[in-house]
């Protein structure tokens, strides 16, 4: 039988936010806009990387306004669709996606916490009254069982969501997760159901492999894995793995790899490596997004950044609870204070 | 003073054992919709007259209080705040409304005092509020002031769900009009672990060159003024500066009147709620009616303390 051709979703520069502190520049956005189109990948999904209207202190502000970075890339596209992450509780119906409506966005990928699927209600059915895409995403879906993320996924379902995307977003899934997530949700919904992967464990190009095996139609990979954490699936590895695999895309393979090329060199000083920290984090089930920020607390603190990623992976944070970075790095430093005053004694 | 409570689910019922415990109120009515809900059925338990014919109880039974408090919704409010206009009661709004003053009792209870009907923001804004107003007495060009709050998943029922855009533009609004600051952002995370996350707020803020000491002074001393109404507010990481942004964040422990503990979102709100509706108890105690002077004869009443 044969298999049907997937979507490629590829969020390099959205996820690959996180990689760079939001720094991603106009420049950055046009020449990667550009080979995207050509690499014919189905969506490029453009934005801060938690998506519209989360540039903020709380998890870095954006180089570039929201709006010059949609209309940037915008101007680059015309078979690939512009794609961005909506996640409610920073983005708002009436401000933020009206505005990217109005520059032209042809996807709404709106995401919750896994278990919080009904925050989205509002902002699905916003897009889908405005005549535009809706796909509904769950996030960080490693803390939750298969029986729940089909209950949450047949709410935004329900809601209007034409797609549902798993997102591994601490990277601490391994195929057999996958399988049995994705199976459940590809063999019960209607839409079409997708998987988003992180490298902490090394596992990105395994686990979005066996995704495409229990079913799933749609897969994001990005140019040389760029994104949050130890990466995404690196898009080039992933479409050439579908077409050893005899998978049919959109995409084009020596253009995708063109595409990667590219990458390398644009993003040269901020494309994600495997190294101890992002282990433990994808161990402790951490966002991966955390990555930057955690260090740069460690560092301020003096503390060890793995420490900080085991006790937050303790507290079960999630995405956009920044916050609780400072927070925890200040404990432990303070502990660590108090134990080296203690020994002194 | 003698009040009514309007709408019987989750905020109301805490309000009623709130209003209960306090010695300056008096709850005459509790008012909804429907007789066998569970926060009804309490008021009854604990003796308080109820009424399931809502706004229309209220105005039948006016002559009894003097204060309402509205926890029903901003669209019912909006019918509600005129009823209450017209029947000289004051109001205390719960929901997002906005219709009256926004009050945050730490900062501008005394101007409210002036007002027949109040608004209390949200609660998150209850618990920001106050440490950016003290950020903004604090410094000098402030260019941004944003905060982020995490609530436990249980804390947030369908309706905080569905009204989550109004609660950041809420928000973002309170933070704007008490820190003079126009350029603010709202971000509110929910967390589903298990045992329940207690409500935690952050403030951050960009400031030219903010004065770190001034700071601390400005926010310790607001602290203890909020401690006074709302106990389980803690400070869990004083101001600091970290890449170039002042943050500082609180921590709300819930009184577990109705609603558990880690509902300290919902606590907060409902704790500035009876701290406005005391100062107005406070304040009519003060006049110098005949039957005040009889009552200030006896021992006055001491503000509660946790």
């Amino acid at each position: 039988m044969k298999s049907p051709r997937i979507i490629v979703t590829d969020p390099t520069l959205r996820d690959g936010s996180h990689a760079c502190s939001h720094q991603i520049s106009v420049e950055q956005i046009r020449r990667y806009a550009t080979a995207a189109e050509a690499a014919g990948v189905d969506y490029l999904e453009v934005g801060h990387g938690n998506g519209l209207g989360a540039s903020s202190l709380q998890v870095g502000l954006s180089l570039v306004p929201e709006r010059e970075m949609l209309a940037t890339a915008r101007a680059c596209l015309k078979n690939t669709g512009l794609s961005v992450h909506v996640m409610p509780g920073f983005a708002t119906a009436n401000r933020e996606i009206a505005n990217a409506i109005e520059v032209g966005v042809d996807l709404f990928r709106v995401g919750s916490h896994c278990t919080e699927a009904d925050l989205t209600q509002r902002h699905i059915s916003y897009v889908r009254n405005a005549g535009k895409e809706a796909w509904g995403i769950l996030m960080m879906t490693h803390m939750a069982s298969k029986d729940v993320l089909l209950e949450e996924s047949k709410k935004m379902q329900s809601y209007g969501a034409q797609g549902i995307v798993l997102m591994d977003s601490a990277g601490a899934a391994v195929p057999d997760d996958v399988k049995q997530k994705i199976g459940l949700l590809a063999d019960k919904l209607e839409v079409p159901v997708g998987f988003h992967a992180h490298n902490n464990l090394g596992l990105s190009v395994a686990n979005s492999l066996a995704a495409l095996e229990v079913g799933a139609r749609i897969l994001d990979g990005t140019a040389r894995g760029f994104g949050a954490g130890a990466g995404n699936a690196p898009l080039e590895l992933v479409v050439a793995a579908m077409q050893r695999l005899g998978y049919e895309c959109r995409a084009d393979l020596y253009k995708v790899l063109d595409a990667g090329e590219l990458a390398e060199e644009l993003f040269a000083e901020n494309l994600p490596v495997s190294n101890s920290i992002t282990i433990v984090s994808g161990l402790a089930g951490v966002f991966s997004g955390f990555a930057k920020p955690v260090q740069r607390a460690a560092k301020q603190l003096d503390v060890d950044p793995r420490d900080v990623f085991v006790e937050l992976g303790k507290r079960k944070v999630v995405g956009g609870q920044e916050d609780l970075i400072l927070e925890v790095a200040s404990e432990l430093a303070a502990r660590k204070k108090h134990n080296g005053a203690a020994s002194h004694k | 003073m003698k009040v009514a409570i309007l709408g019987t689910g989750n905020i109301g019922t805490d309000l009623l054992i709130k209003v209960l415990r306090s010695p300056w109120l008096e709850c005459r009515l509790f008012a909804g919709r429907n007789l066998s809900s569970p926060g009804m059925m309490k008021a009854d338990q604990l003796g308080v007259p109820v009424s399931s014919k809502s706004i229309q109880g209220i105005a039948e039974r006016h002559a009894d209080f003097d204060l309402v408090f509205d926890a029903t919704s901003a669209e019912d409010h909006r019918r509600h705040a005129k009823i209450f206009s017209e029947l000289g009661l004051l109001a205390v709004d719960l929901t997002p409304a906005k219709i009256g003053k926004m009050c945050v009792p730490a900062v501008n209870l005394e101007e409210c005092l002036r007002e027949e009907n109040v608004n209390m923001v949200s609660c998150g804004g209850q618990a920001s509020i106050p440490i950016a107003h003290a950020i903004a007495t604090a410094n000098k060009d402030i260019e941004y002031v944003e905060t982020v709050s995490s609530i436990a998943a249980r804390s947030a029922g369908p309706a905080t769900r569905i009204n989550l855009d109004e609660y950041l533009c809420t928000t973002e609004q309170g933070i704007a009009a008490f820190s003079h600051c126009a350029n603010t952002k709202a971000i509110l995370n929910l967390n589903p672990a298990q045992p329940c996350v207690h409500m935690q707020t952050t403030v951050l803020a960009k400031i030219k060159s903010p004065d770190l000491e001034k700071t601390r002074v400005a926010v310790a001393a607001i602290v203890l003024k909020i401690q006074e109404y709302v106990p389980g507010y803690q400070l869990i990481v004083p101001p600091m500066i970290e890449n170039n942004r002042l943050a500082v964040m609180v921590r709300v422990e819930g009184r577990g009147d109705y609603l558990p503990k880690y509902a300290g979102n919902l606590d907060i709100i409902n704790c500035a709620a009876i701290a406005i509706a005391e100062a107005h108890a406070k304040k009519k105690a003060a006049q110098p009616t005949a039957a005040n002077r009889i009552a200030s004869s006896h021992e006055k009443p001491t503000h509660h303390r946790h």
